[in-house]
């Protein structure tokens, strides 16, 4: 294992790193965020079918990878702590959970809004939908686990094993959901089948989609950290750290 | 004098911001009769399901005859025979039925000594009666006629003598003393004065914790 | 003073030469788990009333029109039959977990794995196997056409043992828990959906009279997977649990 590998496992070596990297990532986040919306929503051209409606999927699309990737980092790290027993990659995970959860809310929430006007309802089972709508169960079954166990390193074994099961199910549920979809109902506006977006639409969407994992990075370092300092309240270092900031 | 059997080397254990143990060091030879003292909440439990394998929150090495035990952690569990508080025994079982469970999960045990070993509990006449219908005390004999099998050499006991009378006790005591006389070992932890006290090491986890 | 002697200790050479025969101890869980269930009988008849009121409650809240009923008739057996097992699921590990013998079971030499492949097996002969067979009974209630007998027995038997060991993940992980039930429910449900996909859509097929096969396939693929891999996640979180 190489060196790097332990020294993430040191929480205080882990609170430092991510103290250094935040306001680069934080920096990057805001403004790929502001350009890509500001392009996306006033400069890229409509669509020749759904006209300004489309727009949505600036939020929509990059919440929605977000979703997955967080996902799969939160059973990652899981499988990481449960299998070298490293206590950040724990509390990566756990603070992995509560940010997947609200950007497949917000996915969905943006897929309802853009329902409206496509579809004529807030709501349709559309295959993309109800598969975010599952993700978001799975989100929220993890968070259920995470917080009836009392022990906390028991907690994050427990929800490390449910993560790791609901990873290995993720592209069974993906695929009977579109199974079922296309078994139940044809095929009408899938919220993104564009087999051919010019460049002014595509380019914006990529740069909130990085955008949008600089500002994960960002939120899940500040998780972390906080994560960090209650879990290791009463080491020294924190204690040092304490007294510098008030004196 | 003999290799260790069992060796606990640097042992850490935190229970809810609470440091049970700190750098705990002891080794445990064949014949040894251990006791594990301390004040109720002293982690003597812990330990000894720390010890068993059953729970893994702890750091530092536990080395079984000069192996670690994660290494050969089947190999461990054949030479382990473990008595926690619930003492494993179901209660719509017979207690004939609940020792060849037992029986069938410990591939040493040979089915036919069972009647002598609950015999030698106390319960002859009642290896027909579902457990429910026995009293606490006759429950825990249940699972105590497991020592009457085994051919375990570790001995891990946790409170093996709740709700045992006081005959039943004397009976159990000479039983350790006959299995550290044959070579083997027994951790144990109890509330009762023990007659066998000369033959007893202790180790007091309040005055080894050092915190 | 008893004159009962000790067995002799095992011989240093025995333990190290060690055989094991995993078809001994599967069978040997089996039969203990078969004969705990049969001396409770009502922890084994609840399921199914459950099952039969489940049912029973579509026809009042929707309607007792016999069309209607009968295109609702494959979701509402399967979702009916999905909530018994769950019903059934919390009870698994629990009593053996309270009364210590999960602890002597996590100690014993034996592998876990088979085991815990023993266990959920009889759970599923005292859940999964008597809904498959009651199945018809709710399924004549919901005017299920006859043609759907065939799909509705075939998928409810290969699919209900996925859903045992699927929930035996629940049950393992919530074991410690005091107020398991709910929690099993949420962090199960979600796993259970493929199942319940494939299984309606094969009853579905069999009353249109389309072929079976391919349906009956997929739930045997999930099937499989799930013994594959089913067994290692619950071994893994009967640990954790126990240790916690």
């Amino acid at each position: 294992m190489p060196r790097w590998f332990y020294q993430l496992a040191s929480p205080r070596w882990c609170y430092q790193i991510t103290g250094k990297l935040l306001p680069g990532f934080a920096i990057a986040s805001i403004l790929l965020i502001v350009i890509g919306t500001v392009w996306g929503l006033a400069f890229a051209p409509p669509d020749y079918q759904q006209g300004n409606s489309f727009r949505i999927i600036y939020l929509h699309v990059p919440a929605a990878y977000m979703a997955q990737s967080i996902y799969m980092t939160m059973a990652l790290a899981g499988a990481i702590g449960l299998i070298w027993k490293m206590k950040v990659a724990d509390m990566v995970a756990k603070s992995c959970a509560p940010i997947g959860a609200s950007l497949a809310v917000l996915a969905l929430a943006t897929g309802a809004i853009w329902g409206k006007p496509t579809w004529g309802s807030w709501w349709v089972w559309d295959a993309r939908l109800t598969s975010m709508l599952i993700l978001l169960f799975l989100y929220l079954g993890i968070i259920a686990l995470n917080s009836a166990i009392e022990s906390e390193s028991t907690a994050a074994q427990s929800t490390a094993v449910l993560a790791l099961v609901g990873l290995v199910n993720i592209p069974i549920i993906k695929y009977s959901v579109d199974w079922w979809n296309t078994l139940h109902q044809p095929a009408t506006f899938k919220i993104t089948a564009k087999p051919a977006m010019p460049p002014d639409m595509w380019i914006p969407l990529l740069i909130l989609v990085i955008g949008f994992y600089c500002f994960f990075a960002v939120t899940l370092m500040m998780r972390l950290r906080n994560e960090i300092i209650r879990r290791e309240r009463r080491a020294s270092w924190v204690r040092e750290l304490l007294m510098q900031q008030r004196g | 004098m003999a290799d260790p059997l069992l060796q606990v080397v640097d042992l850490f254990c935190e229970r809810d911001d609470r440091v049970l143990f700190n750098n705990l060091n002891f080794s445990v030879f064949p014949g040894e009769i251990l006791q594990v003292e301390g004040q109720n909440g002293s982690g003597k439990t812990t330990l000894l399901r720390i010890l068993s394998g059953l729970s893994r929150h702890f750091e530092g090495e536990i080395l079984w005859r000069g192996v670690s035990v994660t290494e050969q952690a089947e190999r461990f569990r054949r030479e382990l025979l473990y008595f926690g508080h619930n003492a494993g025994v179901k209660a719509v079982l017979t207690p004939e039925e609940n020792l060849a469970w037992y029986a069938a999960l410990d591939t040493d045990i040979d089915l036919q000594h069972i009647p002598k070993a609950l015999n030698a509990v106390g319960l002859k006449g009642f290896e027909d009666v579902p457990c429910h219908m026995l009293s606490a005390g006759q429950n825990r004999r249940v699972s105590l006629a497991r020592l009457y099998l085994s051919r375990a050499p570790l001995w891990i006991l946790d409170e093996p003598f709740t709700a045992i009378d006081k005959k039943g006790v004397a009976a159990k005591e000479a039983l350790l003393l006959e299995h550290a006389a044959r070579g083997g070992t027994v951790l144990l932890t109890t509330h009762h004065e023990l007659d066998l006290s000369r033959h007893v090491r202790r180790i007091n986890l309040d005055e080894l914790s050092g915190t | 003073m008893s004159e009962t002697k000790l067995q002799p200790l095992a011989e240093l050479q025995q333990i190290e030469n060690a055989d094991y025969r995993p078809g001994k101890i599967f069978i040997a869980t089996l039969k203990r788990e078969l004969q705990l269930a049969l001396r409770r009988r009502s922890d084994l008849v609840n399921p199914l009333i459950f099952f039969l009121m489940v049912a029973t409650l579509f026809p009042l809240g929707v309607s007792p029109e016999p069309t209607i009923l009968a295109t609702l008739a494959p979701g509402v057996v399967w979702v009916a039959a999905l909530l018994s097992t769950l019903l059934a699921m919390d009870s698994m590990f629990r009593s053996d977990y309270e009364d210590g013998s999960l602890e002597q079971i996590l100690l014993s030499p034996q592998p876990l794995f088979v085991v815990v492949l023993g266990k959920v097996l009889a759970h599923w002969m005292m859940t999964g196997l008597p809904l498959t067979l009651m199945a018809p009974l709710i399924a004549v209630m919901l005017f299920l056409p006859a043609e759907g007998m065939s799909g509705l027995m075939l998928s409810l038997l290969i699919g209900t043992p996925t859903l045992s060991l699927v929930g035996a993940i629940g049950a393992a992980l919530t074991v410690g828990l005091r107020k398991g039930g709910v929690l099993i429910s949420l962090l199960v449900l979600p796993l259970y959906i493929p199942v319940l996909i494939f299984g309606t859509a094969a009853v579905e097929a069999a009353v249109t009279s389309l072929p079976l096969a391919g349906h009956l396939a997929l739930l045997g693929a999930l099937l499989a997977l799930g013994i594959a891999l089913a067994p290692i996640a619950i071994a893994a979180a009967l640990r954790i649990s126990v240790s916690g």
